[in-house]
Formats: C-alpha cells, structure tokens, sequence
C-alpha cells in the first residue's frame, strides 16, 4: 500500500474523469431559438431499422424520403428552404430508439422527428416528444395509438390505422369467404392488436377458429403455424412485418398447409417478400408463395406505373436513389415525404414548430397527393389516411380493384365507398389547397 | 513517501473526488451529453459488480443482461403501477436483483467455467421471454413506458431532465464505487481472489467456497439491478428489446476489454460502451457509401476495435495504462538515479514495492489486478 498509492489515486480519478471528458468530446454549441430551422434549411431527423429484424425493405425509406426532398431542394426547396433529413439506426430495439432520438433532438438540433418507424420502438419517445414540444411527423406505423390530438398534440400518424386495414379487410373476408373458418398469425405488440380489433368488428368471433402472435425476434414461428394448421384455418389473415410474412409462408409450405392468405399491407410488398422467401430457402422458394395472396393498399401499385404519381415516384428514384430497388417502401418513403412537404408550404415562410402542427390540425384532412384517400386529421385527429383499397398479388405484383374505401377505426362505422379523383402531381414543387 | 493511508478512507475519498468529477462534468455538458454521462454511470454500475464477479471470484456469467431487466422492470412497475417516489423504487429494483441472484447464485456455486456460462446463458435467454410471455403485467414486447423523473422544484423549474437524469445515475455509481472498492480491499475480497486462485486451498484456510462465491454473486447481481433500475429511470423505459442476451454479451466485453477485475476497467468498458457506438456510426457515415454497407460497418468497426485493443492491451485498456504508467516511473526513476547517484539508498526507482508484511498485496501485485 505505500508506494502505489499516488500511483493508483490518479488511475482512479483519471478514470472516473475519462468516461466524462470522453463524453464530452461531442458537445455542440449551437444555440438558436428555433431549433433545426433558418432562412434557407430545416432539418429533420429519423429513427429508422437499418439492421436488425425489421430492416429487410424497410430500411429503404428513409433514404427514399431523402431522395424526394433532394428532387424538391434541386427545385429551390418548400418555401426558399431546402430540407435535410439525418436518419439513424435504432435497430428496432426501443433502447437504442430512445438514445438515437434524444441526440437529434439534443445534439442534431433537428426541427422534428419525421416518418419514425415502427410500434414498439417509436411509443417509448413519443412522451418525450411531446413534453419538449418536437413535432413528432408522420409515424411509420398504424397504431392506433398515434391517434390522439388531445393528450400527444405533436405527434401525427401517417398510413391508415391498423384498426381501420383490419376492418376493411375483415370486411371483404366476411362477404367472399363466408363461412370459411379463419386463423390469424399476428405481431404481438399494438400493430397485431390493433388489426385484430379491426378484424373482430367485421368478422364474427365464431368464424375465428386461432389467433396466434408471434414476438419481433425469434426466427421459429413453427409452433404458431402449426397451431393454425391444427385449427383447420382456411384462411390465414396475417397483421406481420414482412420478415415474418416470409417465415410464415415457408413454414406453411415446409408443413403442408396451403391456406388463402391475407396479409396487412405492410407485410407484403411483394418485392420485399419475395427476396426474403428467395433468401431463406436459399433460392429455392420465391414470391410464388404470396401469389394470390390477398391485401389492400392506400397508395397507387408501384407497379402501375401510368399513375402519374408512381412515375414520378420512379423517377426521382432513378435520378436520387437508383441504388434501391423500386418498391412499395421506395414509394412509402417517397409519399411521406411529399405529404411532409406539403405541410411545410402550409405552415408558411415564418416557421415554428407550433406553426408546423398547427397547419396540419387546420388543413391536414384537405391535402392530397399520391394517397388514394384523404387524411383524417383535425385538432383532435392525429390518425393518417382514413381507408384503403382491396388488392391481390398477381404475377408478382400488388394489383388494387374495387374503389377505396374509407371507415373510422370504431365498431360503429360503416365501411363506405370513396369517389373522389386523385389529383395528378404538379410538374414542380407540391400542390395545396 | 507516503503515509500509509487506511483503505477505507481511500475508498471515501476516490467515491468523493469521482462524484465531484462527475457532478462538474454534468454542469460543463451539453444536455445530449448529459444523457450520455448518465448512460455511462447505469453501465458502470452493472460492469463493477460484473467485474468483481468474474475478475475477482472467478465465476463468469452471461446472465447480467438479464439482472439488469429485473432491475428495470421492478423499479418500472413500482413507479408505474404503485407510483413509489425515485429513491425507493430504485432500491426496491436493486433488492429485487440481488434475491433473484441469490437464487441464480445458489445454482451458480454447485457449477464450473462453461458450465455456469451455459446456466447463466439459459437465464439470459429465457427470463426477457417472460415479459413476453405475460404482457398484461410486463407490457409484452412494446414494454412498460414511464413517466420522467421531474428533477426536485428546489432545482428550479429550467432545470434540465438530463442533467437529473445524470446526477441520479451518478449516485449510484458513486455508491457502487466505494461499496465495490471497499469489498475488494476487504477480507471478503481477499477470500474471493483465494478462491479464484485455488479453491483446495482456500477452503483448507477455511473458507466456504460456496458462500464466498455466493456472496460475489449476490453483490454483483444487486449492482446489475441498480444499473437497470437506472436504466429504466434514464431511458424511462422497460422492454425486452432493451434486454437480449445482446447486453449480457457486451457487459462482459466490455469488462475483458476495459481490465478484467479492476474497478478503473469498469469505467473504461462503461466509456467503451457508451461512446464506440456513436463514433463507429459516425466514421461509417463519414464515407459516402451505400446505405446497406454504412449501416452495417459499425459493426464491423466494433469488431476490428475489439481484435486490435485485445492485440494492443490483453489485459484491457487499464492494464495498458498500468503499463505505460510504470514504464514511466521507471524512466524516471532511472534519470533520478542518475542524477544523484547515491542520495537514494532505498532506491525508489525500482517499481512498486509491497513493502507491508501481511497485507494482500504481495499476493494481488503478481495478478495485476489490484489498482481500483
């Protein structure tokens, strides 16, 4: 003890000093009273799967979003600014969602948090979100739980609410397969829930035979599948991300179980699916395992590329983000994109964050654009586009029929046609009311 | 040339000197770096028990991960659902863990090397499927979200959540400093390393292989419940996300790569830890590369940062600090010396010298685990 000891005194403090003066190295110190915005640029920041479990497709969005508002800065940007968008990796672990999200709300100094994706991971910053009045835009997820103007007035849901896909898909169950019994193989977490509420409105309880979740993570869904099979369901009805869509689907083929499968839109791009179903068979099962498959959308099939929208969509793509394939993620990231847009010309030259939810509360349910129905929102609706249109894959590819339709994500309403045109894309910029 | 100073009084006065390090740290830094500091302390918490148990007793588990969560969810649950202020939902997370590590550790002294990593690898796995597996009380996979803890009105209303959140978890790595210093100073710690060494041995000395492995276990187990309990209060959240056997891994990473068995180590992993993730993002976006391979090249980053601190230092970042600190005193040593050739009979250039008869310190200097 006596010659070591000054020797490991300074050790210690160094050390405990280490960690902070490590930390420290990245502080930054900007101080603008409005953070994220200036003159000339805004900035938004994104959590986003880039590995992990869900990062298969999705992790095509954000750099779409990126692509679009390149294409819109080469045209001067919304309101002379151009906008930045700054995505990171959260991996789809809650954890990591909330550290990525506190550094671009603190050190990025971002303006808000735009198009952050998924159910479990995004709910555990949407409270902080709000309490630091960040607008939080356009989350890439249909939990019901966005849906709630009055206790999260920052925070903006985008695509239909599950409850409502659930509805309408159960809907269409309940008039073309009467009778058939139907198992369903869901995502264990607000996103399967809340398809399953949905789907229980329209279809009734006797007609569901098994509704078996799954956890994000784990790779066996055998017991689930199984499970179903034994239930004697003729048709799977699956509320799943697209990783899942394809274990699922190889499981019922390695099982011998050929039910009519019905998958939520978000767990079908066919593109997506396809590659996945090729990659774990290891080249020998493919998107044959989804034809046929019924599904609905709420944005023009990618591959309909005489809408006006996805040529446009494609060819931003070509020009910005030629690297990715063109698929339904491509279009998401690209649709979101606009639509955030779009609420920026409205918010007007003088912008604050306030100014930014204000104009969606006021005017958000007027907007259209590349969605085949209008947005639901108001001061007290934060819920995205209010319907969806039913859809098949056939020869690969999404293909819509029917004429959207539009619902609210409760029991009680009905399930009515929506015949209103959808506008063409201007030939620069965005269009509002 | 120096007094002899009483270890306890030590351990105090490093416990004091890193909480006001830590507190004139959390005042300099930016709020994000706030967070950062208080991430920092909840792993630090986790790594000195972790390195205690496995530096000192021997016993390696791949199960703090899952400690961690016990800690989480308990104190999320009691703030939650039974709205306990702060300080007693923390203890109660940290009480918690330490009983189910007496329980784990009950199993843990009847099992060897792989064998123990092999049981402890099982808890990690399995217990994060427990939330799962009862979501009504566990939130299933989206977990339990609580509130933010309001920093204390005296603090004023301007004051920042982050910096709060820093000084909490600085607390308790304060605590954790001086508790684990004390410990490993002490007889108990003496009969830790006796039993890592040889455990014919020690118990021939007469100690009880079992409780002594018992109790590292215990202890290290409530410092893992501490870390998670403040964890949950930082990120104010409990998910099994934030819980796979992904977290075990890296704690016990990061102690190897810090200094296996010293508390120093433990801070240098918690560093390793918190800061690698963010400058291996920030070196792969650096490239303009396509975004498939820069969002995974920082794990090929963490990776290669890992081989070359492992090649460079194999006892860890402190055991290279160890070394190029005495390589400098006896540089200096040696310019003394020749210097003033004879004014120095003792001949103090000549490294460390256990010169206390019947201290630990002959026996721990060969191990090189001794510094704190």
């Amino acid at each position: 003890m006596t010659v070591r000891s000054p020797r490991t005194w300074a050790v210690g403090c160094m050390c405990a000093l280490g960690v902070v003066l490590a930390a420290g190295c990245g502080s930054s110190s900007s101080s603008s009273s409005s953070p994220g915005v200036n003159a000339t640029s805004i900035t938004f920041g994104t959590h986003q799967p880039l590995t992990g479990p869900a990062a298969p497709g999705y992790s095509e969005i954000a750099p779409a979003s990126k692509a679009f508002f390149e294409y819109l800065n080469s045209q001067g940007g919304i309101n002379g600014r151009k906008i930045h968008l700054i995505y990171k990796d959260d991996e789809y672990n809650p954890s990591k969602t909330v550290t990525v999200v506190h550094q671009l709300v603190l050190q990025e100094k971002v303006f808000g948090i735009f198009e952050g994706l998924g159910t479990p991971t995004h709910t555990k910053v949407v409270g902080y979100l709000n309490t630091s009045k960040v607008p939080d835009i356009f989350v890439a997820s249909g939990c019901p739980c966005w849906d709630n103007g009055t206790k999260q007035p920052y925070t903006f849901g985008w695509q239909p609410n599950y409850t409502i896909e659930g509805k309408i898909l159960g809907q269409y169950i309940k008039q073309h397969f009467a009778g058939k019994k139907v198992g369903v193989f869901y995502q264990d977490d607000d996103f399967g829930n809340g398809g399953l509420t949905g789907l229980k409105y329209e279809v009734p309880a006797s007609q569901i035979v098994s509704a078996q979740p799954y956890q994000p993570g784990g790779t066996n869904v055998a017991p689930q599948i199984s499970a179903l099979k034994a239930a004697g369901a003729q048709v799977l009805v699956d509320f799943t991300v697209p990783i899942y869509t394809a274990l699922g689907q190889l499981t019922s083929f390695t099982l011998g179980y050929k039910p009519q499968l019905v998958v939520s839109n978000v767990g079908i791009d066919p593109t997506t699916v396809g590659a996945l179903l090729k990659s774990f068979s290891k080249g020998k099962a493919g998107s044959e395992l989804i034809e046929g498959a019924i599904t609905d959308g709420y944005l023009p099939s990618t591959a309909d590329l005489s809408n006006p929208w996805v040529a446009l969509f494609k060819k931003v793509h070509d020009k910005y983000d030629a690297g990715a394939p063109f698929d339904g993620n491509v279009e998401y990231g690209m649709a979101t994109a606009y639509t955030l847009a779009q609420s920026l010309q409205l918010a007007g030259k003088d912008l604050t964050r306030a100014k930014l939810v204000e104009a969606i509360n006021e005017s958000g349910s007027k907007l259209r654009g590349p969605g085949l129905v209008p947005f639901r929102y108001s001061k007290t609706v934060h819920g995205g586009y209010g319907g969806t249109e039913m859809g098949q894959i056939r020869g690969g590819k999404i293909v819509l029929f029917g004429g959207p339709l539009t619902t609210e994500p409760d029991e009680s309403s009905a399930i009515t046609p929506y015949t209103g045109t959808q506008p063409a894309p201007p030939s620069s910029g965005v269009s509002v009311p | 040339m120096t007094a002899r100073i009483p270890h306890g009084l030590r351990s105090v006065a490093i416990a004091l000197l890193a909480a006001v390090a830590l507190f004139v740290a959390s005042e300099l830094l930016s709020e994000y770096n706030d967070l950062q500091l208080a991430t920092g302390c909840y792993y630090f918490a986790a790594l000195a028990g972790l390195t205690l148990l496995t530096g000192l007793s021997g016993q390696i588990s791949l199960g703090h991960g899952a400690l961690m969560a016990v800690g989480a969810y308990t104190t999320a649950l009691l703030i939650g659902n039974e709205h306990w202020p702060l300080l007693g939902a923390i203890l109660a997370g940290t009480a918690m863990a330490a009983l189910v590590g007496l329980a784990l550790g009950a199993a843990a002294t009847r099992l060897r090397g792989p064998y123990l990593a092999g049981a402890t690898l099982a808890f990690a796995v399995g217990l994060p499927a427990l939330a799962e597996k009862y979501p009504g009380t566990f939130g299933g996979a989206n977990g339990l979200t609580i509130e933010p803890p309001t920093p204390p009105s005296f603090l004023g209303s301007e004051f920042p959540l982050e910096r709060w959140e820093a000084w909490v978890a600085g607390i308790g790595a304060v605590v954790v400093l001086l508790l684990a210093g004390n410990l490993r100073r002490s007889g108990m710690g003496r009969a830790f390393r006796a039993i890592r060494d040889d455990e014919i041995a020690a118990s021939l000395c007469g100690y009880s292989v079992a409780r002594v492995q018992l109790t590292a276990f215990v202890f290290s187990a409530a410092c893992a419940g501490l870390g998670g309990a403040m964890l949950a209060v930082v990120l104010q959240l409990a998910a099994p996300g934030a819980f796979q056997l992904q977290l075990s891994l890296s704690l016990l990473t990061a102690i190897v790569v810090g200094g296996l068995g010293s508390l120093a180590g433990a801070a240098w992993g918690a560093a390793f830890l918190v800061l690698l993730p963010g400058w291996s993002n920030d070196i792969a976006h650096s490239f303009s590369l396509s975004t498939r391979v820069s969002s995974n090249l920082p794990l090929a980053i963490y990776g290669a940062v890992l081989i070359a601190v492992m090649l460079a230092w194999p006892t860890g970042i402190q055991g290279g600090v160890r070394a190029a600190s005495s390589r400098l005193r006896r540089m200096r040593g040696r310019r003394e010396a020749t210097g003033q050739r004879g004014s120095d009979p003792i001949g103090r250039g000549q490294g460390p010298v256990a010169s206390v008869p019947g201290s630990d310190a002959a026996l721990s200097n060969q191990r090189g685990d001794q510094e704190s």
